[in-house]
């Protein structure tokens, strides 16, 4: 927390800055507009595409306070890939503004309070079901997200987001399709990849399905995620719990 | 529209399809399929397939290209399997695509460490598969289990240390449940080895130092501590003989590669093929190619077995043809030398004696001012694959010939992670990259697919080219020869006499072999090509 107070302070002329999290949430929408048309190319949605650079948890290489944020954003850093950009004070203090935010979202939500990670596995791998679609390890169905690294990826309130309100964001990488083939086959999966002629699939029976769009009669992409909310059905700590347990899943370890 | 939220739960109890062994032993059976790097385990990168044939292949024409999102040459052989077509995009992506219109399922991005330093360009030769699971090998010396559906990791393993000089670049082979690889870095001085892994677990089950250990027979053959550092990588896939139960792999070049006079003696097992039991890694013969070796005549090439007549009566054979410029015929059974020529121009030495061991011509060493000796260093031959074909019984060579390189005598000093090889051959052919503008002349060198009788060694047909090729050798059923080169052609020839009967401009330079599958019937001849991948098939 010292950085967030660190960055508070030194936001403390900014005033239009300052709401409920230290930024107003319209200063947090505009910065999360420059970044994603700005910045996501590089740094990626989730702002960890840069290897020792993870923008989503504060792990920053050169800066420490939101004055060399915001004198980063504007100057780049010569000698590396970071370019210089055209914006102005305010724009980078709006950026500024959307990276804090999502620091204050990764760690102060407190998805994770009380959890109990030993626990969650167990509702993981049990009671919750979780393994009939999804995989963590080369355990589980591979036709949901493999979630082997989903605790490098995603924060946890992110995490808690998609178990209690999976509608809330669908990855494009996600999203679930049924079609039906010209002669009159049916399937349903996840997309894996759409162009303007064809699209590949992971289906239910998790093969992978390669189709030519004019083969197929209908083609529907579900709005909804597949995936029912727990809202109701684990309790707030039994979230806490799987949450704690997905932020234990960083993928492969190097042995 | 409301999602039909329980459907995913359906799959329980559904597994994808499994490439067991048995499946790969008997490859060819499944003609359809490219179950590992050669095709076979034999290594002889022959399809079974038939449909296009000498007559039809004028037709073919272009079904798809992939093009890979890297500038490093393309030297992947795919893997197909029941129409899933798995290949590498360099240095470290696995990519599974739609072997019929070549659009992607999913990409693997493996980001190897900056400590890596392959000597010759962040390349990767492939994969191997065994139930569900791919396995890469990668350049910073990593073994990586990949999940065949969803490209996940499932583990992934040190082999060796990248900074020390340690690379791969070779695709794995698996031997019953083990996924056996080896280490590039020859021009580094590490101390090469072979070394298999547990295909579920990743824990290595055995390593085979290419250079014996202080105390191990052989270790007299390197001068003082040159064994140290003496190289003998491993960086082509081995073969496998399941009646004989033996994986037989290719051993690189001893180090420091041009300055023999540090490291006296036959130094065993650099310029070998060492055949091994697969279950424990113990050696169970071994013949060196070029003992005390000067020029960098790497054995990497990939050992292909055959079952041939041999003076009238059945033989388990290998056939060889080595960067050093000879051919070889082997009985694989125990090493046994059987037959030995020239394919190409060689002075380095005059001939070889009864048991197989090169007579070297006098004077034949680096010399200050530098020595012209043939083959240069890069090989009558290199790492692209020859090919048998059982059906026409010739052996497919892509060879350089006319090539040479003066051989300078220099100093090397070895320091852990530099070059370790002495001074730099000088020659008219470029190591790797082709030039430009083309205008050397046939006596500086140039390329051939050159087919040879093995029983008797004799030439029967060849193709020129006018440049060099880096290019494999693939041969079919219907008796087609498919290779190319670095200008860019990829071409067909009748595998029965050498004529041209088709050809295609790639663009980029052919580094890698052609191999054949297909998928609903129709067949398919993949090659890539600069940094392309290209499918062909009837049209």
């Amino acid at each position: 927390m010292r950085v967030i107070r660190l960055s508070l302070a030194l936001c403390a002329g900014a005033l239009t800055l300052l709401a409920q999290h230290g930024y107003s949430p319209a200063d947090i929408d505009a910065g999360g507009r420059l970044y994603r048309s700005n910045c996501v190319n590089c740094h990626g949605q989730e702002g960890n595409a840069i290897q020792g650079v993870d923008l989503g948890h504060a792990k920053f290489r050169r800066a420490s306070t939101d004055d060399d944020l915001a004198h980063i954003i504007i100057n780049g850093i010569p000698g590396t890939p970071m370019p210089p950009a055209n914006f102005t004070p305010a724009q980078a203090e709006t950026i500024v503004a959307y990276l804090r935010s999502r620091v204050s979202s990764a760690t102060v939500a407190g998805a994770t309070a009380g959890g109990n990670a030993a626990r969650g596995k167990a509702l993981f791998e049990g009671q919750g079901g979780c393994r009939n679609c999804h995989r963590v390890n080369g355990n589980g169905s591979r036709v949901g997200p493999d979630l082997s690294e989903i605790g490098a990826l995603r924060s946890p309130a992110n995490l808690e987001q998609s178990i209690v309100d999976p509608n809330a964001e669908i990855r494009p990488e996600n999203r679930s399709v049924r079609l039906t083939t010209s002669d009159g086959a049916t399937f349903t999966g996840r997309i894996l990849s759409e162009d303007t002629f064809g699209l590949q699939m992971i289906d239910s029976h998790e093969k992978l399905l390669s189709f030519s769009k004019s083969n197929l009669r209908q083609f529907e992409l579900f709005r909804d995620s597949p995936m029912p909310s727990f809202r109701d059905k684990l309790t707030a700590l039994q979230i806490a719990d799987v949450v704690s347990y997905l932020e234990t899943l960083k993928g492969v370890e190097a042995q | 529209m409301k999602a039909p939220v329980l459907f995913f739960v359906l799959a329980a109890g559904w597994l994808p399809a499994q490439v067991s062994f048995d499946r790969q032993v008997s490859a060819g059976k499944e003609p359809q399929n490219w179950l590992s790097y050669s095709g076979g385990l034999d290594g002889q990168r022959y399809t079974p397939l038939n449909q296009i044939t000498p007559a039809n292949v004028k037709n073919l024409e272009l079904q798809w290209a992939f093009q890979a999102r890297s500038l490093e040459k393309f030297e992947a052989t795919p893997l197909v399997v029941d129409g899933i077509l798995y290949t590498v995009q360099a240095p470290n992506d696995v990519v599974a695509l739609d072997a019929a219109t070549g659009r992607v399922f999913w990409i693997y991005s493996y980001k190897p460490s900056p400590q890596s330093r392959p000597c010759c360009g962040k390349v990767n030769r492939g994969l191997a598969i065994l139930d569900n699971t791919l396995f890469m090998a990668t350049i910073d010396a990593r073994l990586i289990a990949i999940d065949a559906t969803n490209g996940h990791p499932l583990w992934n393993v040190a082999v060796a240390k990248p900074e020390a000089g340690y690379a791969m670049t070779l695709a794995p082979l698996v031997v019953k449940d083990k996924v056996i690889i080896g280490t590039a870095g020859g021009e580094y001085g590490i101390r090469g080895f072979i070394a298999a892994y547990d295909a579920k677990t990743g824990k290595e089950a055995w390593r085979f130092y290419t250079i014996p250990g202080k105390g191990e027979p052989g270790n007299n053959t390197w001068a003082g501590d040159s064994w140290m550092h003496g190289g003998a990588s491993v960086w082509v896939t081995g073969a496998y003989d399941p009646a004989l139960n033996l994986t037989y792999w290719g051993v690189g070049n001893p180090g420091p590669d041009w300055v023999g006079e540090m490291r006296g003696g036959d130094n065993l097992y650099s310029d070998c093929v060492v055949a091994l039991d697969p279950d424990t890694g113990q050696l169970k013969w071994y013949f060196q190619f070029t003992p005390h070796d000067d020029f960098d005549y790497d054995s990497v090439q990939v050992p292909i077995l055959a079952d041939i007549d041999w003076k009238g009566s059945p033989r388990k054979v290998m056939l060889w043809a080595n960067r050093n410029g000879f051919f070889y015929v082997l009985d694989r059974t125990n090493g046994q030398f059987l037959l030995g020529k020239p394919f190409t121009k060689v002075t380095w030495a005059t001939g070889l004696d009864e048991r197989g061991r090169p007579m070297r011509a006098p004077g034949a060493v680096p010399t200050p001012e530098g020595n012209k000796i043939y083959p240069g260093n890069m090989g009558g031959t290199n790492w692209n694959s020859a090919s048998f074909s059982p059906r026409t019984g010739l052996f497919y060579i892509p060879l350089w010939d006319n090539y040479y390189s003066e051989f300078v005598k220099g100093p090397a000093e070895y320091g852990e992670g530099r070059i370790f090889a002495g001074a730099m051959p000088r020659s008219p052919v470029p190591m790797i990259q082709a030039p430009q503008v083309l205008n050397r002349k046939e006596e500086d060198g140039y390329g051939a697919i050159r087919a040879f009788d093995p029983k008797t060694g004799e030439k029967k047909w060849e193709f020129k080219l006018s440049e060099v090729t880096d290019s494999g050798v693939l041969s079919t059923a219907s008796d087609l020869v498919f290779s190319g080169g670095r200008d860019g052609y990829f071409f067909a020839l009748d595998g029965r006499n050498g004529e041209l009967l088709w050809r295609a401009t790639l663009g980029g330079q052919v580094s890698s072999g052609p191999m054949s599958f297909s998928v609903g019937g129709k067949q398919y001849i993949a090659v890539s090509a600069g940094s392309t991948l290209f499918a062909y098939a009837l049209r």
